[in-house]
């Protein structure tokens, strides 16, 4: 009971997270990246105090007992870290570095521990946040994000491609994969066959 | 119309771009490095997984034999012989549960749980069924537990499995039978104690199936006790508890109230129509 408590309390602070960071998909929002990163790393200290109160509920052995009870919200939370990350610097986060904003250890063997499929779901996730991303990057006019998008998520690809996976919910969350492999790949080829891609290359150097 | 289209951009979308834009991803950059090290992790986990079921499924089987092994103390003159195999053949399955508890050291047991849950049921029930024909009581978790922990038997053993300590100390394992799965167990052996009853009847044993009502009656009222605050599953076996108490219940009613009449080599006729009746209200139902 007293961790259903604490994982509700937990899920009230990842959509918190949530609503802030889906600002970015609005015109308006991509100024404020920075700070929207910022604040949701504020945020991210009040869910660090949460998995510290949820780790004394339970014994430290028996993580995958009461696992199935935080599973989505803490999936949850790894896509929005995910999120955060590349909003800051376009890079895939680590799990290592998941597990430092979220105060808990990486390896199962020091206790309360990010599951590596638990990571990778959070990361698929995001994968489906950034083709919604490309899209309305170039409403917003912003053209050479989605380019770097699609570098990123064909990385990404890649890297999944590499994993031998049950025919478990990992597995059907990966076939969603290349749905947004292909969106945005769409988005990137209606931008070239307008030229617009290389405007934003042009853009970017020759601005001001 | 919009559709068509749509149709032709597809035709022309740059495959050959694509497929280049693929190649250029480099194979040893960190996201690379560190997708090649979950596939690695991931493997492991799920060859391990594998391995727990193949024992699992081995426990089962030779627990299901067991079962059947004790089925024949009833009718057999040389009970002990039987119980005396009985013992070789649970020794066995406890050497594979021995391994399944090297499997999971340093592991947390209910990552794997799912994959050895049903061998251990069949083997809680196999190993209280032939508690049950030695002492006419219900064996304890606990009691089972003590079976289960595992020293290494010989030098081979301990020289083989890599280790920090000192060759000098024991290697212990052990596994604990969940409350749960010992549940469940137990009432599987419900099942089988109702068999037990109408064929020990068949053999002219009179006194078998009302020691097993009382035995079933105590079972069921612990069942009872736990009613609905247990899983899923308890709850199901709860209701086929139900059923086999009666059965046996019947057993002895109609034993009590005909037994004295019928001489005793046609009770088993008896009590054959009349499971035979039962199993056909089963079939309909």
């Amino acid at each position: 009971q007293e961790i259903r408590k604490v994982v509700q309390a937990l899920e009230q602070t990842a959509r918190e997270i949530l609503t802030l960071l889906q600002g970015v998909h609005q015109g308006a929002g991509f100024q404020d990246i920075p700070k929207k990163c910022q604040k949701a790393r504020e945020h991210f200290g009040t869910v660090r105090t949460q998995l510290e109160s949820l780790k004394t509920k339970f014994p430290a052995d028996q993580y995958y007992r009461f696992h199935e009870h935080w599973r989505f919200v803490l999936q949850r939370l790894v896509f929005l870290a995910a999120f955060v990350v590349y909003l800051e610097s376009e890079t895939l986060v680590t799990r290592e570095a998941v597990a430092e904003i979220l105060g808990i250890e990486a390896d199962r063997e020091r206790g309360f521990h990010l599951d590596i499929e638990d990571y990778l779901s959070g990361v698929l996730t995001l994968a489906s946040e950034l083709a919604r991303l490309a899209v309305n990057s170039v409403t917003a006019g912003d053209y050479s994000r989605p380019l770097r998008i699609s570098t990123f998520i064909n990385e990404l690809d890649s890297g999944f491609r590499l994993l031998n996976l049950k025919n478990d919910s990992l597995r059907k969350r990966y076939d969603g994969l290349k749905y947004d492999v292909k969106k945005i790949e769409e988005v990137v080829y209606d931008l070239s066959i307008r030229g617009l891609n290389k405007e934003a290359t042009v853009g970017a150097g020759g601005e001001k | 119309g919009s559709g068509g289209f749509r149709k032709r951009k597809h035709d022309n979308f740059p495959h050959g771009q694509r497929r280049e834009e693929k190649e250029n991803v480099n194979p040893s950059s960190a996201l690379m490095t560190s997708f090649k090290s979950f596939q690695l992790e991931l493997d492991t986990r799920h060859d391990k997984y594998e391995r727990l079921v193949k024992l699992s499924r081995d426990i089962t089987i030779e627990s299901k034999r067991t079962i059947f092994l004790l089925h024949r103390f009833t009718s057999a003159p040389n009970g002990e012989e039987i119980l005396n195999e009985s013992e070789v053949k649970l020794d066995a399955v406890r050497r594979k549960i021995k391994q399944v508890a090297q499997e999971l050291i340093g592991e947390d047991m209910y990552q794997f749980h799912r994959a050895i849950s049903p061998g251990l049921q069949e083997y809680v029930e196999a190993v209280s069924f032939q508690y049950f024909i030695k002492t006419r009581s219900l064996i304890s978790v606990e009691e089972i537990n003590k079976q289960l922990i595992f020293t290494a038997e010989d030098r081979e053993e301990t020289t083989n499995t890599t280790s920090n300590y000192n060759d000098e100390q024991p290697h212990t394992w052990s596994l604990k039978v969940t409350p749960v799965d010992y549940l469940l167990g137990v009432a599987d052996l419900t099942g089988e104690l109702m068999r037990l009853c109408i064929s020990s009847v068949g053999n002219g044993d009179i006194d078998t199936p009302f020691e097993l009502s009382q035995f079933l009656r105590q079972i069921y009222d612990g069942f009872t006790f736990i009613g609905n605050t247990g899983p899923y599953e308890v709850s199901k076996k709860l209701y086929t508890l139900k059923q086999s108490l009666a059965k046996v219940e019947n057993a002895c009613y109609t034993l009590k109230v005909r037994g004295s009449e019928i001489p005793k080599h046609m009770l088993a006729d008896v009590f054959s129509t009349k499971t035979e009746l039962i199993d056909q209200e089963e079939g309909l139902s």
